[in-house]
């Protein structure tokens, strides 16, 4: 059933970006990837535009995060090429923010060279890397006191920090792999709004991996829902609502109307499973 | 609890020494095996002010921290050497874990007949014994970094090199430190052993032992008190680096 599975379900939508949606930013062909028996991607295609925000959302297990990891390299595809505009990911300047914000912040550094670490690895003169990161404090409206060590630090901050440390060598592309799940609701909306404001400002694309569906699609310029095993996107859904967007855009008609369709697909596609 | 504030810990301390008292009193053994604590701390205080006491102490101290001064040079290279690179960790997880369960105790003759009965043989067999709980605490620290730690250093950028030197590194001290503790312990338990038996002519370890044979009991206690006031020292010493350095640790 699994194989056939996506079949009925375009129905829906279409599985791939609208015509007209802008340029290709992130190009995805023939990306298999297995965990022993598993099968997660079977020559998976795939192309997300520039400049947007997209939203990854699906049933557990289906790849989620699998598939961020394997375009940022942090997992070895088993087969297929990933580009971006052309280049190679190690032509490529890209930032990723990791869940896990604790493990991921370096606790022996405090927050201000946490976030200047990556510049080390680029050729910045040392003059240029202060005033970078002084920058992106500014253009954040940051207030939190960076000469604190992360453990200092409330567990927003601490992802506030980490999205800093990704934001600071201005990435063309930046992966988000849930970098809100461990936070508390109050914290969650502030850093939504905050990681808009950033979006807004910057035009970066954006790739972000949620559990939670209505911070998929709140944040969201498309959201691509994923089936399960081997993966397909099951819809790719375009999020017209103009931003900002605020606490009142939850409960417009258009994004419940949005919403409820993104609930449809994946109660089909976690059945159709 | 909460009563006696910081003084808490010292219940315990003025328990024991009420007990100990009261057992000199009441005969509980001879008192010529068991002197009172305050004739065991005036030995103390006489010993250690200018007495044959001190010297000893100086002496073992001096042999132990030498002993931990090698055993951290050997035992952290290689600990990180070996942590790196899981297939060599495990090629030679058993020859390590091997040595590092033969009591060092059983390797003094070995060392003995190599070295002679002199100074670098103490050293030699402490610094064996304390290089492979060094090595082995560090390699597992260095194998139990946190993995997404080192993906972060990786998606920034980072060499396989700098990953290693920027992350592994810090991230295996906190194990680092649990593994000097042990050695110092280890060390010196060695040390004092060898001071009564192999050759010697000082040290805490010769000073217990020839005070048992001249059954001198309040300064065969004294320097006891003295060995175990050493061993807390050394113990509490690398628990301040520790906290002074690895201040992230355990948060």
């Amino acid at each position: 059933m699994a194989e056939g599975a996506p079949a009925n379900l375009l129905a829906t939508g279409t599985p791939s970006p609208p015509a007209g949606a802008g340029e290709a930013h992130i190009t995805i062909r023939g990306l298999s990837k297995a965990f022993g028996e598993a099968v997660i991607y079977d020559g998976f295609d795939l192309d997300i535009p520039r400049g947007r925000f997209v939203s990854v959302f699906g049933p557990n297990g289906c790849g989620k995060s699998t598939l961020i990891n394997l375009v940022a390299g942090l997992l070895e595809a088993d087969s297929g090429t990933i580009r971006f505009a052309g280049k190679r990911l190690r032509d490529t300047n890209f930032g990723y923010v990791f869940q896990n914000y604790r493990e991921a912040l370096f606790p022996w550094m405090r927050s201000i060279d946490n976030i200047r670490y990556p510049l080390k690895f680029r050729n910045i003169p040392r003059a240029e890397r202060s005033e970078r990161v002084e920058r992106l404090v500014d253009r954040l409206g940051v207030t939190l006191d960076l000469a604190k060590y992360p453990y200092q630090l409330s567990g927003g901050q601490q992802q506030l920090v980490s999205i800093m440390r990704s934001l600071v060598i201005e990435p063309e592309v930046l992966f988000l792999d849930e970098p809100f799940s461990a936070l508390d609701y109050e914290m969650t909306l502030f850093m939504r709004d905050q990681l808009q404001a950033l979006f807004m400002d910057t035009r970066t694309t954006m790739v972000f991996v949620s559990h939670d569906l209505e911070e998929a699609v709140y944040l969201a310029d498309d959201v691509m829902l994923l089936s399960r095993g081997p993966a397909e996107v099951a819809d790719y859904v375009t999020v017209g609502i103009p931003r900002p967007r605020t606490a009142a855009t939850i409960s417009q008609a258009d994004f419940v109307r949005i919403k409820a369709h993104c609930l449809d697909v994946f109660q089909k596609t976690v059945r159709g499973a | 609890m909460d009563r006696f504030g910081p003084l808490t810990p010292l219940i315990g301390v003025v328990g024991l020494l009420v007990v100990w008292q009261f057992a000199y009193w009441v005969e509980v053994v001879d008192r010529v095996l068991l002197p009172s604590p305050v004739a065991m701390f005036a030995a103390v205080w006489h010993g250690m002010t200018g007495g044959q006491l001190l010297l000893d102490f100086f002496r073992t101290v001096e042999r132990t921290s030498l002993s931990i001064l090698y055993a951290g040079l050997i035992g952290i290279p290689l600990g990180i050497a070996l942590g790196s690179s899981i297939p060599v960790y495990r090629s030679v997880e058993f020859v390590v874990d091997f040595f590092r369960s033969t009591p060092a105790s059983a390797v003094f003759p070995l060392f003995l007949a190599i070295s002679g009965p002199g100074d670098a043989t103490k050293i030699q067999v402490a610094t064996f014994g304390a290089s492979l709980v060094i090595l082995f605490n560090v390699a597992y620290g260095v194998m139990n970094a946190r993995k997404t730690r080192l993906q972060a250093a990786q998606v920034m950028g980072a060499s396989r090199l700098r990953v290693l030197t920027d992350v592994m590194l810090f991230e295996s001290l906190p194990q680092t430190f649990v593994g000097l503790r042990n050695g110092v312990s280890l060390a010196l338990i060695i040390v004092i052993v060898a001071e009564m038996f192999i050759g010697s002519i000082d040290g805490l370890g010769h000073n217990v032992l020839d005070n048992q044979m001249l059954f001198e009991m309040p300064r065969m206690y004294a320097a006891i008190f003295v060995a175990g006031a050493l061993g807390y020292g050394f113990n509490l010493l690398f628990l301040l680096i520790e906290r002074r350095y690895v201040h992230w640790s355990g948060r």
